[in-house]
Parts: C-alpha cells; structure tokens; sequence
C-alpha cells in the first residue's frame, strides 16, 4: 500500500475530504461572521444558534410541510434571515457605538436562548435527516471514493463563497457596504440609507449560516448543540483570516479545515487545540489577521 | 478622595457576615458553600474587568485549574485541603502570569479573543491530560483534615473553613481595590494613556492584576471541588467561563458587593431551575439580553447611582 511519511494514503486522502467538506461550512460561517462584524462592529455569538436554526428550519419544513431538500436550500435562508433582521431591528440596534462586550454578550444571552428552545422543545439527541435523492452514492475517483453529496456541498459551499465575494467587491451595492465599513456618517451624508443597509447586511450574513445548515443537516444529525460546538472554531477562523476581510475568511474557512484535518493524520492529539494556536499567534504577531487590513 | 471604608460599605458588610453567620440554620449549608465559591470567582474576575477595565473570556481556565490541582494534590499527594487549595490557587495564578504575559499586549476585544482561546487550549489539555480522567474527571475527592487535625467532612465543619476563605478572599480583593495600586489600576482603565504619560507602567500594572485575578479565581475553583469531591470539564469550559460573566455583569461591574449578588442570583436560579431541564439556559440568556439592554450597571451598579453610595 502507498504511504505518505508512514501513513497510508486512503487516509490520507479521506482526511483531506473530510478537512474540505469542514472547510464548506467553516467558509460560510465565517464569511457571513466577517461582514456582520466589519460592517456592524458586533461579534456575533449567536451565529452558531442560527446555522442550527437553519438546519432545523429543513427538518421541520420536510416534516410538517413536506418540503424537500432543495425546497429547504431555498426557503429555510429566507426564513432564518428575516428572523436575523427581527433580531437586528430589536435588539443589536441599541448597541451600536458602544463597547465590543456588550454585543458579545447580547448574542451570547440570545444563542442561549435559542438553544435552549430547540432542546426544551426536541431533546437533545440528533434528529436524522435524509440525503436528497438526486445526491446519493458514490464515485470512484480512483485514489478515493467521493460520495456525491459530500462533494456536493464543497460545490455549493464555493459558489455561494464566490456569489458574496463578488457581491461585495463587484456590485454597487457590495461598493455602498464597503463605503460604509469604512465610514459610515459619510454615506449616510450622501443620501445612503445606512440603517437598512445595515439590517440587510446582517440578515444576509444570517441567511449564510443557515444555508450552511441545510447543507449540514443530512451529514450531521441535527440536534441543538451542532452550532455551539462550531461557533468557537470559526470565530478563530474569522480573526485569523482577519475580520471584516471576506477572501481571508473564505480561504481561511477552507485551509483551516484542512490543517485540522491532517493534523488528526499525523498529531491527533493537537487537533483541537492547532486552530487556536494559530489564533494566539495571529493576535499577537499580525492582529489585523492573515489577509485583513486595519487602521 | 476618601481611601476609607464607607458607612454604606461597613452596613453592606455586617449584613454579608450576618447571613454568612446566620443563614445555615434555613438554608442548605452545601448551596451556601457553592454560593461562596462562585462568589469569590465573581469577585476575582471582577477585578480584572470591572477595575482593570479587561475583559477575560477564559477565567474558566483559571477556575478550573485550581478545581484540577486542588483535587489531584488532596487525593493522589494526600495534601491537607488548605494546602491543596494553595497548590491550585499557586498554579493557576502561574497560569494566570502566562496568559496575561501574552494577552496583555492587546486591547478590547483582541484581549478577550485571546484569553479566549488560551482558556480553549487549556481546555483540550485538561481533556487529554492523563491524570484528569477525561470525561469522567476526578472523583471521590476527600475533604481530608484541616491542618491536619480538624476532618471537614461534616458540613457544618466544611461551611466554617468555606466561609474563612470567601471572607479571606473577599477581605484580600477589598483591600487591593482600595489601595493606591487599586487607584492606579482604575486610572489606566479611565485613561491608559495618561496614565502612561505619568509615568506609570500600565501593563505591568495589568498583569498583575490579572494574576491575582487568576490566583483567586483558582483559590475558588479548588475550594469548590473540597465541597464537592469533584473536579471536572465543566469547570474549566466556555460555559463557566461566560457564568461568572454573567455574575459580574448581573451585579454590576466594577463595584465591591456587585459579584456577589451575582453570584447569589444565578447560582439560586440555577439550582430552582434546575430540575426543569434546558429553561436554565433559556433564563440564563435572558437575563444576558436583559442586563446589556436594560441595566448595563448592574444590580449594585445601578444601587448606587441611585442612593450615591459606593457599594
């Protein structure tokens, strides 16, 4: 059997999978994360609650509704994300100038809130949730067997990453948000309507983590703590690629799931703690992230 | 400026003591114990954000380590429990000196990030570490002799020793609040660049701040883990990490008696609740929202821009 530095390579290469299809979802999380707080100035906590929020929106509209997966794809980012706006409408909006900890504290309070919710209301074992037909099986590419689904959601997960970025960078509108990131009295001065930007801004990065969570739903069990247990690495993700910097969190997202990955090849025992290693070392030696710029 | 202790702080105090003294007889000695410790861990962290004007989002670390150490040092050393409690408050005030060494360096909310995830990674230690026991965590933790001859097994014995070392705590926080160090580090909180200019080294003044912080929030968790027998993940995770957040902010940052009301709130809330499943985080997360909302002072914070005191 081939080996790479004594391991062997079907394992090596099921890692590197298993790392990409991680990356998807940290790539979306974080992304959406990264414009909330460049635009907002709020660390949004409760991003993991939501992308749990999007993963049970599917469930429950094929259970009670009958909607399938593409159905959900759709509908459960509209849904979660006009609950983010409700969120930002109601609450965020007091604490806009002030100190950073208070909005984290804000979010924490409300991903409580949420999670404990879903668990009052569903326990907190996994509900299974059915890959679409279209997506099952598998290929085989010769050194690996993809199964489509997996494949699937690095598709998805990219296109989407790129639709923001290009949203963001390419558009008139992504160009009146960057403005704003930048100063935002200033765009307001030129007749900009800054608050609505502001309210759509963090119901689209919502709308991200619940797309994400659709995707999760067939390869996870949906329960209520799938989101707890990822917020924190991609917060790591997020500072490390920069906050408030979108190319950063996505190749971030994708490389960090990687090096999680193989560091389970080849330390396990550090894989855990790799990623925030990387962070303490980011903070400390470039805080305006790998790609992020700050004044 | 009066550096003296206030009649409204001298009134706070004998009714602390009276209820320290008094409550036992209605009320269960083991939740007072637990009341106490998470009190004095409110205080500790208080010291960080409320007077250094930082916030930690990984005191937990510190907390659990001394849960961690305390219990290893009574049940495989066989130490007495005051020494074992000194061990764990040692070694996480050492902890303490390390991680502030590093996060010091940065500001707002790149502080809090990095406490953050140094209080991740000493999570993952303490999962993997050979002598935690993983999942199950270290059991059966004796409360062994104080000094050697007084056994803390009853309650009652336990509740005296608990209570010597919240009010010893207490006592040491007061006075370091109160002193000229105390002053100076709420002058770098108002104005860390002024006070630079005159001349005083504010991240030494930080980081010792933050280890003693980390000494006493240690001294607490190993405390807890006398009370219980029991030292576990929980103590050094996320969640208790933002608990006595909570607990500070719920009582107001950056007063004398705010943690502590704190403490007494969300521990009395969790133990009512806690039969009732997952509406304790549904309660927690509200009174979150409700303290950022609604009274960003906090209980005593808000106490005492009412009646003027200084409590």
């Amino acid at each position: 059997m081939d080996t790479l530095f004594g391991i062997p390579l079907p394992l090596f290469y099921g890692q590197l999978l298993l790392g990409l299809i991680n990356g998807a979802f940290y790539a979306m999380l974080s992304l959406g994360l990264s414009v909330i707080f460049g635009l907002l100035g709020i660390v949004n906590l409760v991003h993991g609650a939501l992308f749990m929020t999007g993963a049970f929106t599917a469930w429950i509209l094929l259970d009670t509704f009958g909607l399938g997966f593409w159905w959900s794809l759709a509908l459960a980012p509209l849904i979660v994300g006009a609950f983010g706006i409700l969120i930002e409408r109601l609450l965020l909006r007091h604490l806009y100038g002030l100190d950073h900890m208070y909005g984290l504290v804000l979010t924490l309070g409300l991903a409580l809130v949420i999670e404990g919710a879903f668990r009052n209301k569903y326990g907190s074992g996994g509900l299974a949730y059915q890959i679409p037909d279209a997506l099952r099986g598998a290929t085989n590419l010769g050194f690996i067997v993809l199964p489509y689904y997996r494949g699937a959601v690095v598709g998805i997960s990219l296109v989407v990453c790129l639709l923001t970025w290009a949203l963001i960078e390419k558009t008139r509108l992504g160009a009146r948000l960057r403005a704003a990131t930048e100063n935002a009295p200033m765009v307001q001065a030129f007749g900009i309507n800054v608050p609505v930007l502001v309210t759509l801004t963090y119901g689209a990065g919502v709308a991200l983590a619940a797309c994400a969570g659709v995707l999760a739903a067939p390869i996870y069990s949906v329960n209520p703590q799938m989101g707890a247990n990822l917020i924190i690495v991609v917060f790591a993700i997020v500072v490390i690629g920069g906050m408030g910097s979108i190319m950063g969190s996505v190749l971030s997202g994708f490389g960090f799931g990687v090096i999680e990955a193989l560091t389970k090849v080849f330390y396990p025992q550090a894989s855990s703690t790799v990623i925030f290693l990387c962070m303490v070392a980011v903070l400390l030696f470039r805080p305006s992230g790998l790609f992020g710029r700050r004044s | 400026m009066n550096l003296g202790i206030s009649r409204s702080q001298i009134l706070a105090l004998a009714l602390m003591v009276a209820c320290i003294a008094l409550l036992p007889l209605v009320l269960y000695p083991v939740f007072l114990m637990k009341v106490m410790c998470y009190a004095l861990f409110a205080c500790a962290f208080n010291l960080v954000l409320g007077y250094a004007g930082l916030l930690s989002f990984g005191h937990a670390a510190f907390f659990g380590t001394g849960a961690y150490v305390g219990a290893w040092t009574a049940k495989a050393l066989m130490l007495t429990p005051e020494l074992a409690i000194l061990c764990g408050g040692a070694t996480g005030g050492l902890l303490g000196m390390a991680f502030g060494f590093l996060a010091i360096r940065r500001q707002g909310l790149d502080f809090a990030m990095i406490t953050l995830a140094l209080a991740q990674m000493t999570y993952f230690f303490y999962l993997q570490a050979p002598f935690t026991n993983g999942e199950d965590g270290i059991q059966k933790v004796p409360r062994g002799d104080a000094l050697g001859v007084l056994s803390l097994e009853p309650d009652m014995t336990m509740y005296w020793f608990v209570s010597a070392i919240f009010l010893g705590g207490f006592g040491f926080i007061y006075r370091i609040v109160h002193s000229p160090f105390g002053n100076v580090l709420k002058g770098i909180r108002e104005n860390e660049a002024r006070a630079s200019s005159l001349g005083y080294r504010a991240n030494s003044y930080k980081l010792i701040a933050f280890g003693l912080s980390a000494f006493l929030a240690a001294i607490a968790g190993a405390t807890k883990t006398h009370v219980f027998g029991i030292a576990t993940l929980s103590d050094v995770s996320l969640e208790t990490s933002s608990l006595v957040l909570l607990m500070a902010l719920l009582g107001g940052k950056g007063t004398i008696f705010g943690p502590i009301v704190g403490a007494i709130l969300v521990v009395s809330m969790e133990s009512k609740l806690a039969t009732m499943g997952s509406w304790v985080m549904i309660a927690q997360g509200i009174v979150f929202i409700a303290c950022v909302l609604l009274f960003r002072r906090g209980i005593v914070g808000e106490i005492n821009r009412g009646l003027r005191t200084s409590l």
